[in-house]
């Protein structure tokens, strides 16, 4: 008897929880609030579902408890009742699908005004590269990394040597402009993850991912890494300032760029 | 529906009996036995064993996510070893080892009316390259730097580089070979458990008179000899790349300033061959869950299953589709964002039969008698868990909505609920009502209550709260959330509380523990079939059954395993091997 009333408390507190709680997402600041609302529609149809059969399982605890004299029905098998509720769980499954899909069609068609920014990962930092006055990003390739050439940047490339290089430091993105993540690691998988961008993607040594995403809210946000990346997994921590573009501007303008960066040092005299 | 005269479906015996090997010492009969029942238990106390170690690891992890900065012994080595150890434990060592090796051992046989399986000499390996396997694993505790604190994933590079515990310790090599002779001795056991229920079913048990359970744990060997190659070989080739050199998940790599000499491969490839297995995996853990939870449901609630040929079809159907969903997991890895399109339709479109198998449960309650022993709470908790951590997983198998929850504890939430509390929710039912068989005595019911409760209420406490976590952002596999910004300092306190009821669950699984042992002795006697039950393991002529399981005859079976309540009939169950004909049963057929 008390599984019947403990049955109705877990679709009780559990409703109730999901709306009075203080834990939930926080606000977004991309372009993906499609993504929120695909997840707001899937709350709805399965805490619906949640709550019609624990609560059905919970009347029939109650309504058909074993008292001296029982006997159940019996009854194998209903053909109808079994494909009304096959159709409706299909009908249901597809609500959720459909515009799911829809979304994804979004995330995996970047427009082609999109600027394109790189991400470097590795063991346990985050760098950015970002195309010069030319607009392309030179080749790179991991076995060009060395301690002058961190990124791995393609020396003999002509489009190359105008990147603009940001090793370890904060990246600064425009807002208002949609931005093609590209995403590469030098050692291990990472994962680029901004929670308030809703975006995330694997990085991957050898290869080169994207994702894509519209800064919607100026402002300093953290970068995360989601993809276990062995024990300083936790501190793989960078920071994304949205700015306007006055400001972005004012950045990308203190910045160097690979030529610079790999010229030939002047040697300083010893301190 | 058609009405048969039971007695007349009956085939005469095509073969005679073979000859059972049968044990001269004690060594051969308590050690190494070759009669399955004896494997089982062996099977079930490694496996209980090894999932002790997993529960004092899990109380490790939540001492550091409750309270973090407090307990200095967990360093971040530690805490992802023991993340590692306690995710592959109990998803390999426990929970597959005790469905297929403990429950499949013991029911398989007694449920078709067979006397053994049918290798038993095969069988009896099995167990023991188990129990090697299992200390293998345990022997990287004892190795230098420890055991591989790679994720249970085990993604290659990181697994087997210096920025991983155990990377380029003896860790990842022992985890590794410890896999591989798992697989190598399931695949012995699977081969016996598939034969068996195909060979040496006793005359009149078609395969559609199967209870639910042989058809669960079939239906689940049968995907674990399909996919467990692919993790052999994927542990082969790492095993290669990390003790050979050779570069089957190694792509070109600079190791904290050091070119390494790897250069070519493909670290998704890793990906995709283990999630081939993986996927299944959690199938392969299911599906033994919803054959045995059936069966509770339908001996406690005095009524046959609702839909039974739906729910073997169902079984089928869900076996056979995830072998097709795997990249599901894979979402957010870097592959090419087509194959999202595919895979977030295949894993909804198994929504279905997962849906059809939960209204059945729910369906065969309706006008039932339901009995609300200890079995049968367990089996309402499974439900409860199992729906919400199933609905949990529409969030994440579509596709886009998986972008932002992927990697945070939304995930860790929805897998615990839906693979970890809902089949152990099983297991404990499903040994609070088979226990009185394999001892002859019953459980202590109190102490069985209490377990119930604590365990249900509690792990409900533990994992729905966490979703919320995760939607939140907080990554998953972080030993440190305090440098996020996204956990709030209320979250740190609901953290807390998550560990606390950790420890309380786990204490319940010690109450539980003492309770199998203390009633081995102090039990109340139990007689041959305490629940009243129809299928076969319930006729035996002793309790325990001896070697051999049925006396002299082997029973025949004249009907499927769920007359319970046919009107008209003098009791309130006809068990298979009665025959002749009783009210008005109507046996899908």
């Amino acid at each position: 008897m008390a599984i019947a009333l403990v049955l109705v408390l877990v679709v009780v507190g559990s409703v109730l929880f999901h709306f009075l709680s203080p834990w939930w997402w926080t606000p977004i600041a991309s372009n993906w609030d499609y993504i929120d609302n695909t997840i707001i529609i899937t709350f709805w149809i399965t805490g619906v579902v949640f709550a019609a059969v624990v609560l059905f399982m919970a009347y029939c605890v109650f309504r058909f408890r074993h008292r001296e004299g029982n006997q159940a029905a019996y009854e194998p098998e209903n053909k109808r009742l079994e494909w009304w509720l096959t159709i409706v769980t299909a009908i249901g499954v597809t609500a959720m699908l459909v515009p799911g899909l829809f979304v994804w069609n979004q995330f995996v068609s970047v427009p082609s005004d999109a600027t394109v920014v790189e991400v470097v990962g590795q063991q346990w930092q985050w760098s950015f590269r970002l195309p010069g006055k030319d607009g392309k990003l030179g080749t790179s390739d991991t076995r060009n990394v060395s301690p002058e050439n961190p990124l791995g940047v393609n020396a003999s490339d002509a489009n190359g040597q105008d990147d603009v290089v940001v090793e370890a430091a904060d990246l600064h993105l425009p807002v208002g402009k949609p931005v093609k993540m590209l995403l590469r690691s030098i050692d291990v998988l990472h994962d680029f993850y901004v929670p308030e961008f809703r975006a995330k993607m694997d990085m991957i040594p050898g290869s080169v991912t994207y994702f894509w995403f519209t800064p919607t809210k100026t402002g300093t946000f953290q970068v995360l890494c989601a993809e276990l990346c062995g024990q300083g997994h936790p501190l793989m921590n960078g920071v994304v300032m949205v700015d306007t573009p006055e400001d972005y501007l004012a950045w990308l303008g203190e910045q160097q760029t690979f030529a610079q960066l790999s010229a030939p040092q002047q040697v300083g005299s010893a301190e | 529906m058609v009405d048969v005269t039971p007695a007349d479906a009956v085939p005469p015996a095509e073969v005679a009996e073979m000859e059972l090997y049968h044990p001269h010492s004690w060594w051969t009969k308590y050690v190494f036995s070759q009669d399955a029942k004896v494997i089982a238990i062996q099977y079930s106390a490694t496996a209980t064993a090894i999932g002790m170690v997993a529960l004092v690891l899990s109380w490790m992890m939540r001492l550091q996510l409750g309270f973090p900065g407090t307990f200095d012994f967990i360093t971040p080595e530690a805490y992802y070893q023991f993340i590692t150890m306690h995710g592959m434990i109990m998803v390999i060592y426990l929970l597959t080892a005790l469905f297929l090796g403990g429950f499949g051992n013991y029911l398989i046989p007694l449920m078709v009316g067979a006397r053994d399986m049918v290798f038993p000499y095969v069988n009896m390996l099995s167990y023991w390259i188990y129990l090697l396997a299992v200390l293998v694993l345990v022997s990287s505790f004892f190795a230098p730097g420890g055991p591989t604190g790679a994720g249970w994933t085990l993604y290659p590079p990181q697994a087997i580089m210096t920025g991983t515990p155990g990377g380029q310790d003896w860790g990842i090599i022992l985890m590794l070979v410890s896999l591989i002779l798992f697989i190598i001795g399931f695949t012995m056991g699977g081969l016996n458990y598939v034969v068996t229920v195909l060979q040496a079913r006793t005359r009149g048990m078609t395969l559609m008179r199967l209870p639910l359970t042989v058809w669960g744990i079939f239906t689940a060997t049968v995907m674990a000899l399909l996919a467990f190659p692919a993790l052999f070989v994927a542990c082969v080739m790492m095993l290669f790349d990390r003790a050979l050199g050779t570069s089957f998940f190694m792509p070109a790599i600079v190791e904290m300033g050091e070119q390494l000499q790897h250069g070519g491969g493909s670290p998704i490839l890793f990906q995709h061959l283990f999630w081939f297995f993986g996927h299944p995996e959690v199938y392969i853990v299911a599906l033994p869950a919803f054959g045995i939870v059936s069966d509770l449901i339908s001996t406690h609630a005095r009524k046959n299953i609702f839909g039974y040929r739906m729910m073997v079809w169902a079984i089928v159907g869900i076996g056979a589709l995830s072998f097709v969903v795997w990249a599901h997991h894979m979402y957010v890895s870097g592959m090419h964002p087509y194959f999202g399109f595919f895979f977030a339709t295949t894993t909804l479109i198994i929504a279905v039969p997962t849906a059809i198998k939960v209204y059945n449960w729910v369906l065969t309650l309706w006008r039932g008698d339901i009995h609300l022993t200890v079995p049968m709470l367990f089996a309402l908790a499974f439900i409860v868990t199992f729906v919400n951590g199933g609905l949990t997983g529409l969030f994440l198998g579509n596709v886009v909505v998986d972008v932002p929850l992927s990697d945070t504890m939304f995930v860790v939430a929805h897998f615990h609920m839906v693979m970890g509390v809902a089949p152990i929710l099983v297991i404990c039912g499903a040994i609070y009502h088979w226990y009185p068989k394999v001892t002859g005595r019953m459980l202590n019911e109190a102490m069985g209550q209490f377990h119930f409760w604590v365990t249900f209420l509690g792990a409900y406490l533990i994992f729905f709260p966490m979703h919320y976590i995760g939607l939140m952002g907080v990554p998953r596999r972080y030993n440190e959330l305090t440098a996020t910004t996204v956990m709030t300092e209320s979250a740190h306190d609901l953290n807390a509380f998550i560990s606390i009821m950790a420890f309380l669950v786990g204490f319940a699984q010690i109450v539980f523990l003492f309770n199998l042992i203390w009633s081995i002795r102090h039990g109340r006697e139990a007689g041959g079939n305490p629940w009243r039950a129809t299928t076969l393991e319930w006729q035996t002529s002793e309790t325990p059954p001896a070697h051999g399981n049925f006396g002299k005859e082997l029973p025949i079976v004249y009907r499927w395993a769920y007359d319970y309540s046919v009107p008209g009939a003098k009791e309130d169950f006809i068990p298979q091997n009665m025959p002749g004909s009783f009210g008005s049963s109507r046996e899908p057929a």
